[in-house]
């Protein structure tokens, strides 16, 4: 059916077009832009436009796409760096030249791409949703093709052995072609069987996280920092070596050169854990600050979507937004343009409901297959003028089970990561330190208590340091000082450019209790009555020389 | 397509720089028209939004005199586009790209939209290439290389704009035998700066083409003078091959004009009044700075941002932080002390300077050098509001001498006064410092 557009403010655009359904995908103008039907009146449908707007005409030609905004989902995926709508951003450049320009629809999988396939169903099985029909290899992945329709179908026949996404990879008694690949809407959730407690720690390689406020599989972590205070780094960091099968990464209203140097570095670098090129195992979804900011609010579902895919496969799949206030931005932006009754600064008052959807698609499942597979996030927010109260640090606040805040006053001072031991907390740091007492060593629990102490004592001490100067405290409170300093500059403090980039648990445990030794050892000495310069000289060599 | 110009004379409503016009037929979003007052005078206007035949302009210019009988509208059914060709070199324009030196228009090769396409990130190249600026501070510290944007901050009074000139004097980017030249975009000017940037551009050798908006000309030219420069800067740089320099001064009059515009058309204002979208708008234009993947040139961005009250969080500076490759923070404490250019290294930052330095950039030790410089100043800053509480008696030797380091570093490594420094004495200074006062570089 074919409507035409009669009016356009911005990214939002009237049709004329009768039946429509609300959040159907709309093709608008004769450029073909992508839009999604986000109101319905009785004569008139507004559409949000996820392109570039500008010179669009009044009267020009409108079509329904009769399904809402989705994604496609097969193998071909990982590697792979999209746009907001799910574009492939390489094949639009070979295509189309360097600079984005309106109105190409390119498919986020290759057809023709031949893949090995190996069924797991034969004739006479039975198949409903979720079930596994075969793997096929997608690089060193084993990519678990799902079968998807609502209704169950018994199996007639079954392709093997190399095949592409554009033929069927077999067929039903009723006659129904089994295919590779389906599309899904990206705004609903996919199911799976139920949901299980997240116990497991999600190790980063970041030692401030992975011991004092550490991440559980299938938890989410906010990143509120204000600018200059790493949290692009410290999101890279993790991706490149977070403990998990897939990464799925979105930039979300961020700096193109940031992507550029991101894309660069993961071809050339390995992944920690397995030796492969870190780009195999990424999906990179890219919404820079000055493409169109509809398709940024909907970038970051197109990317969750993908890593809920890998996880029904039953993967570990981490996904990371940076930042999810650029997507709150931009759901202010349609909002305002939609003439909407705003919220808190600006915002819609859905901000919060919406946020939370999205947070509770993270978890660990039991999948449609049975398998088990977890989505875990880190969501970095960025709070204007580091105001941490205002509305989407807020929102996040409320749904995240690790809180990881970035101070500007130690970034200043160099402190990487700026994590704030003081402020940030985490909801699963009970489990997860009974988890490495478990599995790395007895001393973690133990240790990580006396970090703590340490840091809090020597936060206090610092206060009294400031009044009366640190000649004016005694031998065993400067000392405190001291190691709460040497915790800081060379246990919390990592250097994302150097190979310490990446710490394991053993790594971790074994530099904090050389410092928590070095401590217990010159506090006897103070006892014996030795003097503390002396004693900071000679442990300080001891630490040097059994590094 | 249409083929004719439509003429309408049916304006319903005139308020400020908006115009209601009715019964327009196939209007275009972002189209531009032209609008002729009774008296004869024509000024420019945008369409802004259609709903039906009903259509919103905004009025680039002076309304003053318009009329609601006899005020006719020209559409010309395109965007607003940009004359492009080789002869702009060396020339000035308006806001509004009309000839500012009093030479006809040249005859343009190509036209181009102004609001410019995103450049995919898939075709970016990463900023590596590293841009001498002849400062110690900047090149060792807060390091600039090709394609980043790096904004400088600054307060009123602090000299913004000698950093500029001196920028535009002394930058090298690269090897010699490439072709470089510089975009400036005035916007707000006062005439006292206008005379002050023009003696700058006099006294460049390389290529430049400058856009000048006076402080008493339309506000809506300030919006449209950066565009206008950066799709000059794109055409320069990847249909020319050259490595441009784009300089905007001053951002915090762009973003006040965009609050003016955004307040006449009644939105929604956001912090401070300024409207939500201010930071994708920012974002579209410091965004178009960059590289390309097997092209020559190269886009590097250096605005000006005054901030308002000297507050960093002011929604101007801290959106454009969000946005920028780092930042270079002024600061009145060093200029109150003879320091020029008066660069807070501490606050200052850029985020792309680790690929640019070291071996093949600059020298393989450049990284340990900044490192050591930084992490001492900063200690000895810290110091000194510890010596303002316990006073240098009561410091410890060593304390003291870090405080002496501090000192010593903004007197004789930020300071420079006229003399332009290469990289390798930038370095060699630093080094020097830092042995001076039996710090280990190794």
């Amino acid at each position: 059916m074919n409507g035409r557009i009669i009016g356009i403010a911005g990214p939002t655009v009237s049709v004329d077009l009768p039946g429509l359904k609300l959040y159907e995908r709309v093709y608008v103008g004769h450029a073909m832009l992508t839009g999604e039907v986000v109101r319905l009146e009785r004569k008139r449908a507004v559409v949000q436009v996820y392109e570039e707007t500008r010179g669009l005409a009044v009267g020009e030609p409108v079509k329904g796409a009769g399904t809402p905004l989705i994604v496609r989902l097969g193998p071909g995926l990982l590697g792979g760096m999209f746009d907001g709508l799910q574009r492939p951003l390489e094949r639009l450049r070979d295509d189309m030249g360097p600079f984005i320009t309106a109105g190409k629809e390119l498919y986020a999988l290759d057809y023709l791409r031949p893949w090995r396939f190996q069924p797991a169903m034969k004739k006479g099985d039975l198949a409903s949703l979720g079930t596994i029909i075969g793997h096929v290899e997608e690089g060193a992945f084993q990519h678990a093709v799902p079968f998807t329709r609502q209704q169950e179908g018994t199996i007639s026949t079954m392709a093997g052995g190399d095949i592409c996404l554009a033929d069927a990879l077999g067929t039903l008694e009723d006659g129904t072609d089994i295919a590779g690949c389906h599309e899904w809407p990206v705004r609903a959730p996919r199911p799976f069987r139920r949901k299980l407690p997240s116990t497991e720690p999600m190790v980063t390689g970041q030692r401030s996280i992975d011991f004092l406020y550490p991440l559980a599989r299938g938890g989410t972590a906010v990143i509120p920092g204000g600018f200059g205070t790493g949290k692009t780094i410290l999101e890279q960091s993790i991706a490149k070596f977070a403990d998990v099968d897939i990464v799925v990464y979105v930039g979300c209203g961020e700096r193109g050169n940031e992507m550029a140097d991101l894309i660069e570095e993961f071809r050339e670098l390995k992944d920690p854990w397995t030796d492969r090129r870190l780009m195999d195992r990424t999906i990179l979804v890219v919404n820079t600050s000055n493409m169109p900011v509809a398709a940024r609010e909907a970038s970051i579902f197109t990317a969750v979507t993908m890593a809920e895919y890998y996880r029904d496969m039953g993967y570990h799949v981490l996904f990371l937004a940076d930042s999810l206030s650029r997507w709150a931005e931009a759901l202010r932006e349609i909002s305002s343009s939609l003439e909407e009754m705003p919220g808190e600064e600006g915002y819609p008052t859905y901000l919060v409901s919406r946020l939370a959807g999205f947070v509770e698609r993270a978890g660990v499942v039991e999948t449609l297959s049975g398998a088990v597979g977890s989505l875990s996030m880190i969501l970095s927010v960025s709070p204007p003028g580091g105001d941490f109260t205002e509305p989407v640090t807020q929102a996040c606040l409320r749904t995240a089970g690790t809180f990881l805040m970035l101070d500007t006053s130690l970034a200043h001072r160099r402190q990487f990561p700026a994590i704030n031991w003081f402020q940030s907390y985490s909801l699963h740091e009970q489990e997860i330190m009974e988890h490495f007492t478990r599995t790395v060593s007895p001393a973690w629990e133990q240790s990580a208590r006396r970090c703590r102490r340490l840091l809090k004592d020597a936060e206090a001490l610092r206060e009294v340091a400031e009044i009366v100067g640190a000649e004016g405290l005694q031998d065993a409170d400067r000392l405190v000082m001291h190691t709460a300093e040497m915790i800081r500059r060379d246990f919390l403090g990592q250097n994302a450019y150097s190979d310490d980039a990446f710490s394991p648990p053993e790594k971790t445990l074994k530099r904090i209790s050389g410092i928590i030794a070095f401590h217990e050892d010159a506090l006897k000495k103070l006892e014996a009555g030795t003097g503390l310069e002396e004693v900071l000289a000679s442990s300080e060599r001891g630490v040097r020389n059994a590094e | 397509m249409r083929l004719a110009e439509h003429i309408y004379r049916t304006i319903s409503t005139a308020a400020g720089p908006l115009l209601f016009l009715e019964n327009i037929q196939q209007a275009r979003i972002g189209e531009i028209v032209s609008v002729r007052a009774p008296d004869g005078r024509t000024t420019e206007a945008e369409v802004l939004e259609i709903a039906g035949g009903t259509v919103l302009l905004e009025v680039y210019g002076e309304t003053r005199g318009l009329d609601i009988a006899k005020t006719t509208v020209t559409f010309t059914d395109a965007v607003r586009k940009a004359p492009l060709a080789p002869d702009m070199l060396g020339r000035v324009f308006t806001g509004s790209f009309a000839p500012r030196d009093d030479l006809p228009l040249y005859v343009p090769d190509v036209w181009k939209s102004v609001s410019g396409a995103p450049i995919n990130p898939a075709a970016r190249a990463r900023p590596e290439e590293f841009i001498e600026t002849g400062l110690s501070s900047i090149d060792c510290l807060t390091t600039l290389v090709k394609g980043q944007k790096l904004p400088v901050f600054s307060c009123a009074g602090l000299p913004s704009r000698e950093l500029v000139a001196r920028i535009l004097r002394q930058a090298r980017l690269g090897e010699a035998g490439r072709e470089f030249a510089v975009v400036f975009a005035a916007l707000g000017l006062t005439f006292r700066e206008y005379s002050f940037y023009l003696e700058a551009i006099g006294a460049m050798t390389t290529g430049f083409v400058a856009f000048v908006n006076m402080a008493d000309e339309p506000v809506m030219e300030r919006l449209l003078a950066p565009r206008f420069a950066l799709t000059t800067a794109e055409y320069l740089a990847f249909d020319l091959g050259m490595d441009v320099l784009v300089v905007i001064t001053d951002m915090t009059n762009y973003c006040d004009a965009l609050r003016e515009v955004s307040t006449a058309r009644e939105e929604l204002p956001g912090r401070r009044g300024y409207p939500g979208y201010l930071y994708s708008d920012l974002a579209s234009l410091f965004e178009r700075a960059g590289r390309i993947q097997g092209m020559k040139g190269s886009v590097t961005m250096l605005p000006v941002v005054t901030m308002p009250e000297d507050d960093i969080t002011h929604p101007i500076p801290d959106l454009t932080g969000y946005i920028t490759e780092g930042q270079i923070v002024l600061s009145r404490d060093l200029h109150q002390k003879g320091v020029f250019p008066p660069i807070d290294v501490l606050p200052s930052l850029s985020r792309l300077m680790q690929r640019g330095i070291g071996e093949g950039h600059t020298r393989e030790d450049h990284r340990k050098v900044a490192n050591h410089l930084y992490a001492s100043y900063a200690k000895g800053r810290e110091l000194r509001r510890l010596e303002a509480i316990v006073g240098r008696d009561g410091m410890t030797e060593r304390d003291r001498t870090m405080l002496d380091l501090a000192d010593a570093f903004e007197r004789e490594f930020v300071h420079q006064g006229e003399e332009r420094r290469t990289i390798s004495e930038t370095l060699d200074r630093g080094i020097g410092l830092l042995q001076k006062f039996g710090v280990d570089v190794q």
